[in-house]
């Protein structure tokens, strides 16, 4: 079975206001953004004589300064993303995250708005956008609201998104005051068009010697991208040292919980988890 | 009906509008240098440029590309006229079975075109979205250093032809 084209009704809209009514009107409608997961679902047969709404018309696809941090459209691409100088200067962790996914040809369609709302477990810009505490801002018939990253996925492939409801923008706000230091690292079976088997993203301040802040997240290691809250909790105030990096790698397994599957096993996950966690911590 | 602009042309598509690009290039305006290989935007066999970047064009239904410039691997040269990039595969067996070869070179072109660095690294990252299973890559990535070394620098060419 392949997909069929002309089983397939396409619709075009120029607003959002539009786009959300089509949406709503029909719960069996697919939003189309780059087209990078819905097209290799469609290719297989599986989405034939469903109403398509192509939201690439939308006036999403702009990065741009507010009050509180930095607005990213979510039609931006990964590649617009990776070059963005703003996104590099301040949120490098999520430019490093967009260049890992995929390789070029998918970085140039696959958009943030559309990775968010397909919920992968394994999605590559999630453990930056929950160590920068991203906020989603979504519209839909009944307006628009905010949700704190953390909240926006519900399970694997599921969101709080309701029928008709769109992501239009992902706000990341300014810290307060610069990280001391910070890493990505995504572990797959090749650098490119890998998806990760544990992908991991850490944000360090230092101060007085002591944590000031420290915000851990990774990915693939559960049905959502996950903080390691009881790590962060342990670290808070506590001087860096070797022992604490052990002993807060320890509390891994308490906010996430990795399986056996076609990409690695749930031993494997854990280890090279707490491989990355540790040298985070120690800076080497 | 469906406007775009394919290898400098103006083209229209009068049919499905969510047939895939890949599918209107190859079926209906016969340009079959861009191969289907996984229909998953894994291989890379089907790259195409659009807007001048690349893309899998069995990821696009042809409706996402009205209005838009695309670029085959037809558009780098002929049997009788081979680009640079072209001429530098077949003397330096970056092609072997051929399957990849049409991706590579516009995968290998738009990162020259745009100015990427021609050293192993870059030519690699900007390549690393397509697979062969014949060469081991290393012949691949020398042909396009190859190519690259002899072209001339993308600021000073009015249309720099990969």
């Amino acid at each position: 079975m392949r997909g069929d084209a002309r089983s397939m009704r396409v619709l075009a809209p120029r607003t959002p206001a539009e786009a959300s009514r089509a949406l709503a009107a029909d719960p069996r409608a697919l939003a189309l953004a780059g087209g990078t997961d819905v097209m290799v679902s469609w290719n297989m047969g599986l989405l034939n004589g469903r109403t398509v709404v192509d939201l690439s018309r939308l006036p999403w696809r702009r990065v741009r300064e507010t009050k509180a941090g930095l607005e990213l459209g979510a039609l931006c691409t990964h590649a617009d993303l990776r070059r963005h100088p703003d996104v590099r200067a301040r949120f490098p962790l999520l430019a490093e995250a967009c260049a890992t996914v995929g390789a070029a040809q998918i970085q140039n369609r696959g958009t943030l708005g559309g990775n968010l709302a397909n919920a992968s477990p394994a999605g590559d810009t999630f453990p930056p956008l929950a160590a920068y505490e991203a906020i989603v801002r979504c519209v839909g018939p009944t307006g628009r609201r905010e949700v704190p990253l953390a909240a926006f996925f519900t399970g694997v492939k599921r969101t709080l998104l309701a029928p008709g409801e769109l992501i239009e923008s992902v706000l990341l706000p300014a810290p307060p005051r610069p990280w001391t230091r910070s890493l990505f690292r995504k572990v797959g079976t090749r650098a490119a068009q890998a998806i990760s088997k544990t992908v991991f993203a850490g944000l360090l301040r230092v101060e007085k010697g002591a944590v000031a802040d420290v915000r851990l997240a990774f990915g693939s290691l559960a049905p959502t991208v996950r903080r390691l809250k009881a790590a962060e909790e342990f670290l808070r105030g506590r001087r860096l040292d070797a022992e604490a990096a052990a002993r807060a790698a320890d509390l891994l397994g308490l906010d996430v919980s990795p399986i056996d599957d076609v990409r690695s096993t749930r031993e494997y996950r854990l280890a090279a988890s707490r491989g990355l966690l540790i040298r985070f911590l120690k800076g080497d | 009906m469906i406007k775009l602009r394919v290898n400098g042309k103006p083209r229209m598509f009068r049919g499905a509008p969510f047939k895939r690009l890949l599918d209107v290039l190859r079926e209906d305006f016969r340009l079959t240098g861009a191969k289907e290989g996984c229909g998953e935007g894994e291989c890379g066999a089907c790259t195409v440029l659009l807007d001048g970047e690349p893309v899998n064009a069995c990821l696009i239904p042809v409706c996402q590309a009205a209005g838009r410039r695309v670029e085959t691997v037809e558009a780098l040269g002929t049997p009788e006229k081979l680009s640079k990039l072209q001429a530098s595969f077949l003397e330096r067996g970056g092609a072997q079975c051929g399957i990849c070869t049409p991706g590579m070179l516009v995968a290998a072109r738009a990162h020259l075109a745009s100015g990427g660095r021609p050293d192993d690294a870059s030519v690699r990252e900007a390549l690393a979205g397509n697979l062969c299973r014949c060469t081991g890559y290393q012949h691949i990535v020398e042909s396009v250093l190859a190519a690259a070394k002899g072209a001339k620098k993308p600021a000073k060419a009015k249309r720099p032809r990969a």
